[in-house]
C-alpha cells in the first residue's frame, strides 16, 4: 500500500489485499474523526446521499457482496427483502457480537477504524430507509463500545448523524447496545430479541424473517461489521470494479483469522478465492510449528465441519471436476462448501498432530453445551449430552459404542432446530466422528461397553455445571 | 369470517391423499382436520407458537423447480404436480399450507424426528412416573409409547434441578420434569396478563422459575397445570389425591357465575377430586378461574342435609319424604295463595324453574322472586352476575328484573300479608338479608338446600336438595347460550334433585303431572316457553347452543377473537 506504513512486525503479508483492514495497525492512524476525514472519510456518504436509494442497492448487488458474518448470503439481495409498500419503520442492525470461536476480525475494525463502519452503516441505512440503527456489541468488547460511542458522538457533531444529515433531509440515529455475554446473541433473531430486552431466544423462520418481521416486528436488516464496511468501498470503487477483486460469485476481499497450531497466527485480508489454504498456513502464517504435521483444519469458525489433512476433495461438476488436497483449496465460499465445509466467519483453526482429536472435539462440545440457549429440545438436550460423552472419551471412561451414540445424538440435532446453532453444534461432532472415528475409538475401552458409567469426570465437571 | 372462496383454498396432499384447506391453515391444523394427529408439546391453539419442542416436525415437499430451460413439471390426471420431497423437516405447528404441498406424517424422516425428540426429551427427565400426578394423562408418556424408541442410550448423569418449588399458593413446580415447552409462561403472559413465569439459565440447565419476589397467584394460575403437558406443574389441591385413571369424567358446567364455564368433573366412588375446564370456544375457551374450580370441597361437608326434616316443638327431626311433603302440602293448602311467597334461586336449572312456575300457578302464590348475586366482573371469565341462570329465571319463571322485589317480600312478611315462604335452594338469612326475626314471623317456612344453614334452621319443613354437581338440567348463560348441567355424583342420603322436590310438592298438592325424568320436564318446557320451541334435550349437546340474544360478551373471548384476527393465534 503506497504511502502507508504499518507498525513493525504487523505489516500486512504481501499476499494480502487490504481494503477494510487498510488502517489496522497503521502508523499515525487513530480512531478520531479528523484522521478519518483527512483520508477522504465520509466522502462516500456524501456521494450516497445524492444517489437514488435503489441505485445504491444496485451497486451492492453488482458487487456481489456476500455476508461476512457466517452464512455468506448476498447482501444486496437481503436488502431487497424488505416488503414492497412497507409502511412500518425499518431498522438496521450491525452485528458486532463476534462470538464464533476462531473469529477475531470485527474487533479490530471497532477498535481501530470505527468511522469506516459508521460510514458504511449510514450509507446502508440510507439505502434501505432506516432511520434508527443499532450496533450490537458483545459484552466482552468494553473498549470497542467506548470507542464506537465516541465515534458516534463525533459523527453527530459533524452532521453525519442526526437530523437532516448534510442537508439531505435524511435523519438517522445509531445506538450502541451491549450484549450480556451469550454466543446466541450473534444469531440475528436472538440478537433482535435481546435488543428488545428479552432472553435471546432465536425466532422461528418462517414467519420471523428479519427483513420482514424483525425488531419490534418491523423490517430489519442485520449485517455483520465487515459486511457493512464493504458498502463504503463498493460506493467508492463502484460495484462492478469492486467485483473485479476476488473471484466469480466470491467477490471482494475478506478477513481470515487464523488461530491454532501455526507459527504466526493472525488476521489476513485477502481477495476471496485468490489464496489457497496452503498459502495461508505455510506462507502467511509461517507454516506449522517445527516438527509438527498438519492433522486437520476447521476452515470457517468453530461451527464449520473439520477438514482432514490427508483428504482429497472433489469439487466442480462434470468436465470441471477437479481433485484438491487440503492445501489446494482456494479460500472462498463456494469451494469450501463443495469440500463439505463452509467459509463461515473466516476463522481458520489449524490443528496439528500433537493434538488429541478427542480433546479438540470435547473442547468444542464444551463451548456449545455452554452456549445453547436451551429453547429447543434437540439442541438443548443434545449439546450437553454430546459434551458428556466426549467428557468420558477424554477421561478414558467411554466405550466404542459411545461414539455411535455421540454421532446419533448429533444427527438428531442437525436440521431439526429453531436456529442454525443446531448445525453449529452438531457439525463438529458429525464431521469429527466421520473423519476421525479411529482416533476417537482409540481413546475408548471396549470393556466399558454397556457399563453404567455414573460419575462425570471431575475435570470436565469442574469446568461446567 | 366469510366462507373461503374457491381461490382461498389450496390443494395439499397429506399422507398420500389430496385435500383442500384455506390459505394460512397451519399444517398441524390441516392434519387434524383430516383426522391425522401430529404429536406436539409447545403448540397450543390459544397461545403464540414458539416452535420450541420440535415434536411436530414433519416431512414436506413442493413441486420440483425445474432448472432454467428445462421442461416444467406436468400435472398428473388429478391435476396435481408431482411432489419433490425435502430432506429438511419443518414444524407443522407454525408452517402453513402452500399450493400443491405434500406432507408426510409417516415415513423415515418424520418418524426419525419424533423418535429423536422423544429420546432427547427423556434424556434428562427424572422418569418418576410412579409418583407423578400427571401419569396417565402425560403426553410424554403417551408419545413415548407411540413414537419413542423403547430403550435408552443415555448413560450420563442427569441434570439436577429444583424440585417441589412453590411457585404460588396453588401451584407447585418440579423443574426436573419440565420439558421447557413454555406453555405456562405464555399463558401467564398472554392470557392472564401476569407474566411472572420465565426461564433462567441456559441450555440443558434451563429452569422454569417465578420472578424473584413474585408469585403465581392470579385467579387463573391453575390453568397452567392443565396445559403443562407433563407433571412439572401440579395443583396443590389435587396433588397426590388420586391416580387419574381411576376417576370418572362428567362433562358439565360451572355454576359459580353467569359465564357457565364448561368443565369436566373428575370423581371416584361418588367423591369429586378435581374440576378442570373443558374447551368451549363460545364460552370459556380452554380456561376457568381458580376460585370456581376449587369451589367443590364443601360438597363433602359434614353439614350436608341428608334427610327431610320436620320441626316439631321447635326441634328438627328426620322424616320420610312422604311425611315431609304431606305436612308441607297440608300447611300450604290451609293458606290462600296471596299469603304464600316463593323464593326460588337463579342457581336453579331451567327445569327446576319450570316446575317452580307450575307450583306457583297451582298455589296461586302471591309473590315469586329469586335472590340476586352481584359481584365484580374480572375482565376475563368471571361475570358480575354470580348466579348461573339469571337468564333462565327471566325466561322460564317470567321475572323481568330478578331480585328487584325482595324488599316487598320482606315488608309483606313484616306486615303479616305473607304468611308462608317456600325457599328453594337459597339461604335467605346469609345471602338475602332476611333476619331470623323476620322469618320467625312466618306461619310456615319450607326450605330446600344442600347444606344446613340459618334459613333451614328456622324452617318448619327442611328438604335436602341436591347441589349443582348432583343434578342435571339446563341453564342459560350470560350471552344467552343454553347449556347442559350433568350430574356427576349422587347427593348424600335422601337428597333429591330440586326439580324432583318441586314435582313432588306439586303432586302432594294435588297437581298430577306424570313427569319422571328431567328430560320430560325439558320437553314440557320446550312446549310451553316460546324461546325453547322445537328444542330437544339431545340437541343441546355437550357444548350448548345459542338460545337468545343478550348483547353481553365474555371479555376473555373477545380478546381471543382479536388475537385470532391478528393472526397471532390459531384460536
Ligand atoms: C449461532 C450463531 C451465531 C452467530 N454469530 C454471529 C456473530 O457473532 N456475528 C455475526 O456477524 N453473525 C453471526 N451469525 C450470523 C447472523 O445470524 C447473521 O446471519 C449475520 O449477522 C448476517 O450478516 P451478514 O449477512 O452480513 O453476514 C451467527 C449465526 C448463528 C446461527
Ligand atoms: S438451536 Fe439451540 S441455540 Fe438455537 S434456538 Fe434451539 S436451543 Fe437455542
Ligand atoms: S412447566 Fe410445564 S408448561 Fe411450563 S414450560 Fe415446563 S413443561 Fe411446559
Ligand atoms: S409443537 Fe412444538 S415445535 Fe411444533
Amino acid at each position: 500500500m503506497s504511502g502507508i506504513t504499518y507498525q513493525r512486525g504487523r505489516e500486512p503479508h504481501p499476499k494480502e489485499h487490504r481494503v477494510v483492514f487498510r488502517n489496522v495497525d497503521r502508523v499515525g492512524w487513530d480512531t478520531g474523526i479528523d484522521t478519518f476525514l483527512k483520508e477522504g472519510g465520509y466522502e462516500q456518504l456524501k456521494k450516497a446521499l445524492g444517489m437514488e436509494r435503489s441505485a445504491i442497492i444496485d451497486e451492492v448487488k453488482k458487487a456481489g457482496l456476500r455476508g461476512r458474518g457466517g452464512a455468506g448470503f448476498p447482501c444486496g439481495v437481503k436488502w431487497t427483502f424488505i416488503p414492497p409498500g412497507n409502511t412500518k419503520p425499518v431498522y438496521l442492525i450491525c452485528n458486532a457480537d463476534e462470538s464464533e470461536p476462531g473469529t477475531f476480525k470485527d474487533r479490530y475494525i471497532l477498535h481501530q477504524d470505527p468511522h469506516q463502519l459508521l460510514e458504511g452503516m449510514i450509507i446502508a441505512c440510507f439505502a434501505v430507509g432506516a432511520k434508527l440503527a443499532y450496533i450490537y456489541i458483545r459484552e466482552e468488547f468494553p473498549e470497542a463500545a467506548q470507542i464506537v460511542e465516541k465515534a458516534i458522538a463525533e459523527a453527530h457533531a459533524k452532521g453525519f448523524l442526526g437530523k437532516d444529515i448534510l442537508g439531505s433531509g435524511f435523519d438517522l440515529e445509531i445506538y450502541v447496545h451491549r450484549g450480556a455475554g451469550a454466543y446466541i446473541c450473534g444469531e440475528e433473531t436472538g440478537l433482535i430479541e435481546s435488543l428488545e430486552g428479552k432472553r435471546p431466544y432465536p425466532r422461528i423462520k418462517p414467519p420471523y424473517f428479519p427483513a420482514a418481521m424483525g425488531l419490534y416486528l418491523c423490517p430489519t436488516i442485520v449485517n455483520n461489521v465487515e459486511t457493512l464496511c464493504h458498502v463504503k468501498h463498493i460506493l467508492e470503487m463502484g460495484g462492478e470494479a469492486w467485483a473485479q477483486t476476488g473471484t466469480k460469485n466470491n467477490t471482494g476481499t475478506r478477513i481470515l483469522c487464523v488461530s491454532g497450531d501455526v507459527k504466526k497466527p493472525g488476521y489476513f485480508e485477502v481477495e476471496v478465492g485468490k489464496v489457497t489454504m496452503g498459502e495461508v498456513i505455510n506462507d502467511m502464517c509461517g507454516g506449522l510449528k517445527d516438527g509438527r504435521k498438519l492433522k486437520a483444519v476447521i476452515p470457517g469458525g468453530s461451527s464449520a465441519k473439520v477438514l482432514r489433512a490427508d483428504e482429497t476433495f472433489t469439487v466442480g461438476r462434470g468436465d470441471d471436476a477437479r481433485q484438491l488436497t487440503i492445501r489446494d483449496i482456494p479460500m472462498d465460499f463456494d469451494t469450501m462448501a463443495a469440500c463439505g465445509s463452509m467459509a463461515g466467519s473466516g476463522g481458520v483453526i489449524v490443528i496439528d498432530d500433537s493434538r488429541s482429536i478427542s480433546w479438540v472435539l470435547n473442547n468444542l462440545n464444551n463451548f456449545y453445551a455452554h452456549e445453547s440457549c436451551g429453547q429447543c429440545t434437540p439442541c438443548r438436550e443434545g449439546s450437553l449430552w454430546m459434551k458428556k460423552i466426549t467428557d468420558r472419551v477424554v477421561a478414558g471412561k467411554a466405550s466404542p459404542a459411545d461414539i455411535d451414540t455421540l454421532y446419533g445424538v448429533a444427527k438428531n440435532i442437525d436440521g431439526r432446530t429453531i436456529c442454525a446453532f443446531g448445525e453449529a453444534c452438531s457439525w463438529p461432532t458429525e464431521s469429527f466422528v466421520e473423519k476421525f472415528r479411529d482416533e476417537l475409538v482409540a481413546d475408548t475401552k471396549p470393556e466399558l461397553e454397556g457399563a453404567l458409567v455414573s460419575a462425570e469426570p471431575l475435570t470436565a465437571a469442574a469446568g461446567l455445571r | 369470517m366469510s366462507e373461503p372462496t374457491k381461490t382461498d383454498l389450496v390443494d395439499v396432499q397429506i399422507d398420500g391423499v389430496w385435500h383442500q384447506f384455506p390459505k394460512g391453515t397451519r399444517l398441524i391444523e390441516a392434519c387434524r382436520q383430516v383426522g391425522v394427529e401430529v404429536p406436539h408439546y409447545c403448540y397450543h391453539p390459544k397461545l403464540t407458537s414458539p416452535g420450541n419442542c420440535r415434536m411436530c416436525l414433519v416431512e414436506t415437499g413442493m413441486p420440483p423447480r425445474p432448472m432454467p430451460g428445462a421442461e416444467p413439471p406436468q400435472p398428473d390426471e388429478s391435476g396435481h404436480l408431482p411432489i419433490s420431497w425435502i430432506p429438511r423437516p419443518v414444524i407443522a405447528c407454525a408452517n402453513t399450507v402452500a399450493p400443491n404441498m405434500g406432507v408426510r406424517t409417516t415415513g423415515p424422516i418424520t418418524e426419525g424426528c419424533r423418535q429423536g425428540v422423544m429420546e432427547l426429551l427423556l434424556a434428562n427427565h427424572p422418569l418418576d412416573c410412579p409418583i407423578c400426578d400427571q401419569a396417565g394423562e402425560c403426553t410424554l408418556q403417551e408419545y413415548s409409547v407411540e413414537h419413542g424408541k423403547g430403550e435408552s442410550r443415555f448413560r450420563e448423569q442427569k441434570v439436577k434441578k429444583p424440585k417441589n418449588v412453590e411457585v404460588g399458593p396453588r401451584v407447585r413446580l418440579d423443574d426436573e420434569r419440565c420439558i421447557m415447552c413454555s406453555r405456562c409462561i405464555r399463558f401467564t403472559d398472554e392470557i392472564a396478563d401476569d407474566p411472572v413465569l420465565g426461564f433462567t439459565d441456559r441450555g440443558s440447565h434451563t429452569v422454569l422459575a417465578v420472578y424473584p419476589g413474585r408469585e403465581l397467584a392470579n385467579n387463573y394460575s391453575l390453568n397452567t397445570v392443565d396445559i403443562c403437558p407433563v407433571g412439572a406443574l401440579t395443583s396443590n389441591d389435587f396433588r397426590f389425591q388420586m391416580r387419574v385413571w381411576f376417576m370418572r369424567e362428567t362433562q358439565t358446567i360451572d355454576t359459580n357465575c353467569a359465564t357457565g364455564c364448561n368443565i369436566t368433573v373428575f370423581s371416584r366412588q361418588n367423591r369429586i377430586y378435581r374440576i378442570v375446564p373443558r374447551q368451549n370456544n363460545d364460552v370459556n375457551s380452554d380456561w376457568m378461574p381458580d376460585s370456581h374450580r376449587l369451589n367443590f370441597h364443601w360438597i363433602d361437608s359434614e353439614a350436608r342435609l341428608t334427610d327431610p326434616m320436620l320441626k316439631v316443638d321447635g326441634v328438627h327431626r328426620t322424616a320420610t319424604w312422604n311425611e315431609a311433603l304431606s305436612v308441607a302440602a297440608e300447611r300450604l293448602a290451609s293458606l290462600s295463595g296471596s299469603e304464600i311467597a316463593v323464593i326460588a334461586s337463579a342457581r336453579m336449572t331451567n327445569e327446576e324453574l319450570f316446575m317452580t312456575s307450575r307450583l306457583v300457578k297451582l298455589l296461586g302464590a302471591g309473590h315469586v322472586e329469586t335472590v340476586p348475586r352481584q359481584g365484580e366482573a374480572d375482565g376475563y371469565l368471571v361475570s358480575a352476575d354470580r348466579n348461573p341462570n339469571t337468564n333462565g329465571v327471566k325466561l322460564v319463571l317470567g321475572l323481568e328484573n330478578p331480585g328487584s322485589t325482595l324488599d316487598r317480600v320482606k315488608s309483606g312478611i313484616e306486615q303479616g300479608r305473607i304468611k308462608a315462604l317456600i325457599v328453594l335452594q337459597e339461604n335467605l338469612v346469609d345471602d338475602a338479608g332476611f333476619s331470623p326475626e323476620l322469618l320467625g314471623k312466618l306461619d310456615f317456612l319450607l326450605a330446600t338446600y344442600p347444606i344446613a344453614n340459618p334459613t333451614t334452621g328456622l324452617a318448619d319443613v327442611v328438604l335436602p336438595g341436591a347441589c349443582w354437581a348432583e343434578k342435571s338440567g339446563t341453564m342459560i348463560n350470560v350471552t344467552g347460550r343454553l347449556q347442559r348441567l350433568n350430574k356427576a355424583v349422587d347427593g348424600p342420603g335422601q337428597t333429591r334433585e330440586p326439580w324432583e322436590i318441586v314435582r313432588d310438592l306439586v303432586h302432594a298438592l294435588g297437581g298430577g303431572n306424570g313427569i319422571y325424568s328431567v328430560t320430560e320436564v325439558f320437553k314440557q318446557l320446550a312446549a310451553e316457553v316460546p324461546e325453547f320451541k322445537g328444542l330437544s334435550w339431545g340437541q343441546i349437546g355437550d357444548l350448548g347452543l345459542p338460545l337468545i340474544e343478550t348483547g353481553e360478551t365474555i371479555p376473555a373471548l373477545e380478546r381471543e377473537k382479536e388475537r385470532k384476527a391478528a393472526g397471532i393465534i390459531v384460536g
